[in-house]
């Protein structure tokens, strides 16, 4: 029983670093065979070159790609922040009935089959007759997205402490005054993270602008275009790993100011005092 | 509230104050989630409302009979293909949610009980490959399990095998493996959670009362960590089962899965009602699994206590 209780802890750390290992070595061959010169993906690799990633810009397809994904995250992030901070506010600071049944509807999307939301989206995108273009696939990253700025927003709202704001009131600012010179500075990080968080998903969501685009293709639906010829395979690596590398900041960038609102907002007596 | 209400007449009137203020508090929590709610309502709600109304009608070419009938749902459930596709999809999203959990458990524990200072670092990365696109993960899958890919020259390489194994990619094993990577970090955050929230004197106490840490572990931790279990185990399953990209780009033919047969319902089949009354089965058969799954979890739960 000792031995179990001495070795169990070296067996869950080997265990764990086989987890992430198991996490990140399927990620790490698209940079791998990025550089390699042949263009089927095996090792050893052939040689060593940056020609894919040098080919890259000269596709007007894909450049025209690239805005197409920079202007739906853009929009994406800045509508499911905006809704993510009235109902993370609302969620936080008000107690009225029904405020779950609410929550769990707007959070929904996070566990329902993506196909089935872009398809129900469709339909009545359709009914509507709206026509699909990449405002319509905004709207549908807007709903995928929310979920993921609520949690983040709400990390950071919570544990605010009400009396600032009360003490703000009471010195007669007015409640728009207390929002933004107040509540506004205390939670811009988590604010800056929500829009990094739903840039990176709205960048990277693939199947729901598959449905809800016209003709205009996302990075990812480009990508998707690409995969049918295997000659094209080096050139998708080399942008997916672009992509990777994207994300992995944008996420580290979000994750820092996340926590940095989460002490600000849990520390504030300590810091004053 | 209504109870301060019923209160003597002092301190109703009191009640009646604090009853008002609540009132306008809750008018302005309201007001404040309203524009989200109405557009999670127009946008998440009244689409499945509509899917399911089409689930009901025909298509005739183009137009739509609006003649209420249940021939789609008999298609859906007898037609040999649907059926066969719905068994393998429910299959395939139940033992990826059970590996993931197996494999998500151990990491979870780990970090709740001996991550020590560095919690958050390992939560953060196991969460970074979370953020890197679905399309990508799964691609990098078709690169490792191809016919000329990583595995493969590999395993060639240390003369295990002589010719490249076909065997790797295009069936319903590859989806599982790469649908298993793809949700590990899924599984590890909702246990992690639980087992954050486990109180360690309860364990203590279990240990001094002369529970090795085995026993300690399956009569204390483990029940009281079900909750994560099961967030963790419906929070892979359910979106699981309506996958499309990976069973199309590893899956073959072998390994499609029904929101393949979805789409090709709103796409090249073109029939939208059969594709409704798809996606509406899809919905109702994975709710059933989930409560059923949730329901063993917590037999468990009683039988380990």
């Amino acid at each position: 029983m000792t031995a179990i209780r001495r070795y169990l802890p070296s067996w869950l750390s080997s265990y764990a670093a086989l987890y992430i290992l198991f996490l990140y070595l399927p990620v790490i061959f698209l940079p791998i065979f990025s550089i390699n010169t042949a263009a089927t993906p095996k090792f050893p690799l052939s040689g060593v070159t940056l020609h894919w990633y040098e080919d890259l810009p000269r596709t007007p397809a894909l450049i025209d790609a690239t805005w197409n994904s920079l202007a739906v995250g853009v929009s994406a992030a800045i509508l499911s922040t905006v809704f993510g901070i009235l109902a993370a506010r609302s969620i936080t600071r008000y107690r009225y009935p029904g405020r779950r049944t609410v929550n769990g509807l707007i959070m929904a999307p996070l566990v329902l089959p993506e196909v089935i939301v872009a398809i129900s989206m469709l339909l009545v995108m359709l009914q509507l007759g709206l026509s699909l273009s990449l405002f319509t696939v905004v709207l549908g990253h807007v709903l995928v997205c929310i979920p993921y700025s609520m949690t983040v927003l709400t990390s950071g709202f919570e544990g605010f402490d009400r009396s600032l704001e009360e003490a703000s009131a009471d010195l007669g600012e007015s409640a728009f005054g207390t929002f933004r010179r107040v509540t506004l500075p205390m939670v811009a990080p988590a604010i800056i993270s929500s829009l990094l968080v739903c840039f990176t998903i709205s960048l990277d969501e693939f199947i729901i602008a598959f449905f809800l685009t016209g003709t205009e293709a996302t990075l990812p639906i480009y990508i998707w275009g690409q995969l049918r010829f295997a000659a094209k395979l080096p050139g998708v690596l080399a942008l997916g790993t672009l992509l990777l590398v994207a994300s992995f900041v944008l996420m580290t960038v979000a994750e820092i100011l996340r926590r940095r609102a989460a002490r600000r907002t849990q520390n504030q007596g300590g810091l004053y005092a | 509230m209504t109870a301060a209400a019923e209160g003597s007449p002092p301190l109703r009137m009191a009640g009646g104050r604090r009853n008002a203020l609540l009132q306008s508090e809750a008018v302005q929590g309201v007001a404040l989630i309203s524009p989200t709610f109405l557009y999670a309502l127009i946008l998440l709600v009244l689409p499945i409302l509509v899917v399911i109304a089409h689930s009901f009608w025909t298509q005739d070419y183009l137009t739509i009979d609006h003649t209420f009938t249940l021939e789609n749902y008999r298609i859906a459930l007898t037609e040999p293909i649907y059926r066969d596709l719905l068994w393998r999809s429910l299959y395939i999203s139940l033992t990826v949610s059970l590996l993931t959990v197996l494999l998500a458990y151990p990491i979870a524990y780990f970090i709740s009980f001996h991550g020590g200072r560095h919690k958050s670092l390992w939560l953060f990365l196991i969460t970074i490959p979370f953020w890197t696109s679905y399309l990508l993960r799964v691609m990098s899958w078709k690169v490792i399990l191809g016919y000329n890919g990583v595995l493969n020259s590999g395993l060639m390489g240390l003369g295990i095998i002589d010719e490249p194994s076909t065997a790797l990619l295009y069936n319903s094993s590859a989806v599982i493996i790469t649908l298993t990577h793809a949700w590990a970090t899924f599984a590890v955050l909702p246990i992690f959670v639980s087992l954050e929230k486990v109180d360690r004197t309860l364990v203590e106490a279990a240990t001094d009362l002369g529970d090795g840490p085995l026993r300690s572990f399956l009569r204390v931790t483990l029940p009281l960590s079900a909750p994560g279990v099961i967030s963790a185990a419906l929070i892979v399953m359910i979106p699981t089962v309506g996958d499309y990209v990976t069973p199309k780009l590893v899956g073959g033919k072998d390994g499609v899965m029904i929101a393949n047969a979805i789409q090709a319902q709103f796409g090249k089949a073109s029939n939208w009602p059969l594709g409704a009354a798809l996606s509406v089965t899809t919905m109702i058969i994975v709710s059933l699994m989930a409560g059923a799954a949730v329901l063993v979890i917590r037999a468990l739960q009683r039988l380990a206590r």
